[in-house]
């Protein structure tokens, strides 16, 4: 680790100092744009300000958000830099298997999560998921997953600073520095003043200007591409392969798709663990849940939810795919984009040199570049230009969007950016100030005492996170860096949740170990294959994975031995007695009953159209 | 205390609204002077025109339908 530290030390001021040709320039209209989203923000936090005071406003927006606030702040909550531009570059390289972390890979848990699992986090009246923890195992279990959630959340924050920085870089030419200090403050603004409600407000705000911003860039490229037909031949006709639109049909071994992923991984390990520890167990979203003003509409949330993240690829992944065949180079030639590892060997000097041609050369040689812009790229010149596959959205919005929509397209990105910081903090702070600080620091203090460290701990969040920012351009993409964080944290922590609100017999000395034992087995799976590479080949299975096959099998692998950890210690520990189970576990509950409503006010009818119409794309793409 | 509320639909309403009416008007501009951006593909189509169009109407259904005094929908 240290050696990593010394590493990217070194590099960042060169990185700092890139100055990127800017693909657009905004106009004043665009200026304008972006400038009314700030006020707007601006203003929902002081206004929220006076409704924000006590603890259970401030952290759970009072509980009264309806099902329908909830459920978009719920998806929208996972809307955010990584998942626009993150997506788009992984459909660009994956193609159409990208959409998997949609579907299969959210709409199964988020259905689970309404149906089944929401009753217990809603009727145990916890404020946080290591809340739950605390309530079902004891302190240790919960100090082990509030720890890791902060460092989680902190983290996941700082990406999305760096994503946001780099769009600003890519299309606009400003200094990252820059941008990232202007979203950090008015994060720490309206999310300081308004707490959960603030973020959860500008989260639904969010929502609304991503589809405005964003859906007319498919729209207008599948018109210029032919249609959907169009797109296929186009794609087929220049990269000779059309594995990138199909969803499963390659995925019967690893070689057979540009993912590198078996079909027994994106299941079992995608499906089912990285998925539901996500969906299920992150507090991130289950805290917009947690908001909503009765079991019903806590329910009926996650349900909505998956109706919109259903309909995200068609913003997300279709662009990406647009991208393979119609973003240009200057000449007129097809562009193709490169991981952020070959921009980084070929960075270029002052005097619009590369700065180490044999490092770019060998870079570019792992590329799809043809040699004419390989050759190019060498000798320096204003038509060499590198591009990453994260840019491969604001390459597309650029290319089809004037003055105004540009900067409606651009106040979306930011938007998501700065809501998935938003989102970041505001659990940080919840987690913060009621499951470290107050059990861990300080267990007397008032209840205007712990709203105070939660405003404080979101702008210490804001500062360290922006240190973060800067650790994830050492990564070959962003989203496969998140995959990562996911399987460390999420994986063992599914387990320790799953067995503590469905098996009566699980001990509180189980879920702590379970907890604990799994996060250190996944780190240090995850240590084993940075230090060695080639021992991706034993953690997924094949000499033929990638690193995003790596991420499934290592949550696959932290999850079972989680569940076995916890199982073992169980038998051979005193497990408490039913009565204390009460409203935590499931054969030890007593749901209280709802009040009758037509059929299509019901989660569990809507649970079925969903489920049928997820069913219905899987086979559409198969 | 919950009836003095702005109901968050309110506020997608009033930025759909500034927003349609903007690139909408935007969008005239550039069909009757032919001043398109330079590099923007599809100008032809007049996409700000019938997107803004879009978004301002919308714009003005939530405006008017969530207006603070107005609806029930409050949170």
């Amino acid at each position: 680790m240290i050696g990593w530290s010394g590493h990217l030390a070194s590099t960042l001021p060169t990185r700092l100092a890139l100055e990127a040709t800017p693909l657009a320039h905004l106009r004043p209209l665009d200026i304008a744009v972006i400038a009314i989203y700030f006020a707007m923000v601006l203003w929902i936090g002081f206004y929220l300000k006076g409704q924000s005071n006590t603890g259970e406003e401030f952290f759970l927006a009072g509980r009264e958000m309806t099902a329908w606030i909830a459920g978009l702040s719920f998806v929208s909550a996972n809307l955010g830099s990584l998942e626009l531009m993150g997506w788009a570059g992984s459909a660009y390289q994956y193609g159409i298997l990208a959409t998997n972390w949609y579907w299969i890979g959210a709409i199964p848990a988020m259905i689970f999560l309404g149906s089944v699992m929401m009753p217990f986090y809603y009727v145990s009246k916890t404020h946080s998921v290591p809340g739950y923890l605390d309530l079902r195992y004891g302190g240790e279990a919960r100090s082990v997953a509030a720890i890791a959630f902060a460092t989680e959340m902190i983290l996941m924050s700082g990406v999305n600073m760096f994503a946001m920085a780099v769009v600003m870089k890519v299309v606009l030419g400003w200094n990252i520095n820059f941008s990232i200090i202007v979203s950090s403050v008015a994060v720490a603004l309206y999310v300081g003043l308004g707490g959960l409600r603030s973020a959860i407000f500008n989260e639904v705000l969010q929502f609304v200007l991503i589809w405005g911003g964003a859906l007319l860039v498919p729209i207008l490229g599948l018109y210029q591409a032919g249609g959907w037909g169009g797109l296929k031949t186009r794609i087929v006709t220049n990269l000779h392969t059309d594995s990138y639109f199909h969803l499963w049909r390659d995925t019967g071994s690893f070689a057979a798709n540009p993912m590198g992923v078996h079909w027994t991984g994106i299941v079992f390990g995608l499906g089912f663990v990285i998925s539901f520890g996500y969906w299920t167990t992150d507090f991130l979203v289950v805290q917009r849940v947690l908001a909503a003003h009765d079991l019903r509409a806590a329910r009926m949330a996650p349900i909505i939810g998956s109706f919109f993240k259903m309909a995200t690829p068609f913003i997300v992944i279709m662009p990406g795919l647009l991208g393979l065949v119609l973003l240009q180079n200057p000449d007129g030639s097809r562009r193709v984009l490169v991981g952020e590892d070959v921009t980084a060997a070929c960075t270029l000097n002052s005097a619009g040199q590369v700065i180490d041609p044999a490092s770019c050369s060998t870079a570019m040689g792992r590329t799809n570049l043809s040699p004419e812009q390989r050759a190019k790229v060498l000798a320096g010149g204003p038509s060499a230009e590198l591009h990453t596959y994260n840019q491969a959205l604001p390459l597309m919005m650029v290319r089809y969007l004037g003055p105004g929509l540009l900067g409606l397209g651009i106040t979306a990105l930011i938007a998501g950016f700065m809501s998935g910081m938003a989102g970041n903090v505001s659990a940080f702070s919840t987690v913060w100030a009621y499951d470290i600080y107050k059990p861990l620091i300080y267990k007397n203090g008032s209840d205007s005492h712990y709203v105070l460290v939660g405003r404080l701990s979101i702008v210490i969040g804001v500062i360290v996170s922006i240190g973060a920012a800067y650790l994830v351009q050492q990564f070959h993409g962003i989203m496969d860096y998140v995959q990562a964080l996911f399987s460390i944290f999420v994986a063992p922590l599914l387990a320790a949740i799953l067995f503590g609100m469905f098996w009566k017999r699980a001990t509180r000395w189980a879920g702590f170990l379970g907890l604990f034992l799994g996060i250190l087995f996944s780190a240090g799976l995850f240590l084993w294959v940075k230090l060695d590479p080639s021992r991706l080949a034993v953690v997924a299975l094949s000499p033929d994975a990638k690193p995003m096959a790596e991420n499934v099998f290592r949550a696959l692998w932290a999850f079972c031995f989680a569940a076995i950890v916890i199982v073992v210690v169980s038998l051979f520990t005193k497990p408490k007695p039913v009565a204390e189970l009460d409203g935590l576990v499931y054969g030890a509950t007593q749901l209280p009953t709802e009040e009758w409503v037509p059929l299509y006010k019901r989660e569990w009818f809507w649970a079925v159209v969903v489920g049928v119409i997820f069913v219905a794309l899987n086979i559409l793409v198969w | 205390m919950h009836g003095a509320r702005i109901p968050i639909w309110f506020f997608i309403g009033l930025l759909l609204t500034i927003y349609g009416a903007m690139i909408f008007a935007h969008g005239c501009y550039e069909a009757i002077t032919g001043d398109y951006a330079a590099g923007v593909q599809l100008t032809r189509l007049h996409a700000p025109i019938w997107w803004g169009g879009t978004l301002l109407l919308l714009g003005l259904v939530y405006l008017a339908k969530f207006r603070p005094g107005k609806s029930n929908e409050r949170r």
